[in-house]
């Protein structure tokens, strides 16, 4: 399935683009961890890389579908 | 009142919204911008939010303090854009019926925030470089908990 990604901060950076459409191999948001690191390797550098799905933070085993909205969300420093 | 905006914060604005005739304190805290980061000179910072996320995770910061310290009033004021060192780059203002818990609430919410609010600063240096601030300390276990 095709989803689209909005990268935030240095993750942007990374992927060069602030949103980012591209064909996943699988259905979980771990899959979606593993396509990343292989196409963008500089992620695996960040301290920490968590993923929202419709704007909650979402663990490894939570399912993706080509509607969701997905979000890279690097360390935050807010504040 | 929970709001991240591309202006000057108002800061009585936010004081104001987080009064309540029933609290008995209220505790504000003003986050402003550094002019140096180990011992590098800032120049300016660009922040960014996700903005929807960013007012849900504040949301939830607040419904936390509520349960824990009896919020009588409360207002969270985030920043983005360019800011220049000086400027006020957050405000959160709690009341609370007595003092001690709204000392707590108030720090609890400021931690909080720093650690799972999705908003980035980007650091601009005198000498041209440029850095993602990232604060990780404890970001770990918080986010434990929110992952569904």
């Amino acid at each position: 399935m095709v989803v689209k990604i909005k990268a935030f901060g240095i993750s942007r950076d990374i992927i060069g683009n602030r949103e980012v459409a591209f064909e996943l191999t699988g259905t979980s948001v771990g899959d979606l961890r593993n396509t990343l690191a292989t196409q963008y390797p500089d992620l695996k550098k960040l301290k920490s890389l968590f993923i929202a799905v419709n704007q909650e933070y979402a663990s490894d085993e939570a399912p993706l579908h080509e509607t969701d909205e997905i979000a890279l969300i690097p360390p935050v420093s807010g504040g | 009142m929970i709001e991240i905006i591309d202006k000057p914060i108002d800061v009585q604005k936010i004081i104001s919204a987080a009064s309540s005739r029933s609290g008995g304190a209220v505790n504000v805290f003003i986050g402003t911008v550094r002019n140096q980061t180990s011992s590098k000179k800032v120049t300016r910072l660009e922040y960014e939010a996700y903005e929807p996320m960013a007012v849900a995770e504040m949301n939830k910061i607040i419904q936390q303090a509520d349960k824990q310290w009896n919020l009588t009033g409360w207002a969270v004021s985030h920043r983005v854009g360019t800011l220049h060192p000086g400027d006020v780059a957050v405000v959160i203002a709690l009341s609370t019926a007595h003092r001690k818990e709204s000392f707590e609430a108030c720090q609890y919410v400021i931690d909080t925030l720093k650690q799972t609010v999705p908003i980035w600063k980007k650091e601009f240096f005198e000498d041209g470089d440029t850095c993602f601030r990232a604060s990780i300390k404890k970001r770990q276990t918080s986010l434990t908990l929110l992952i569904r």
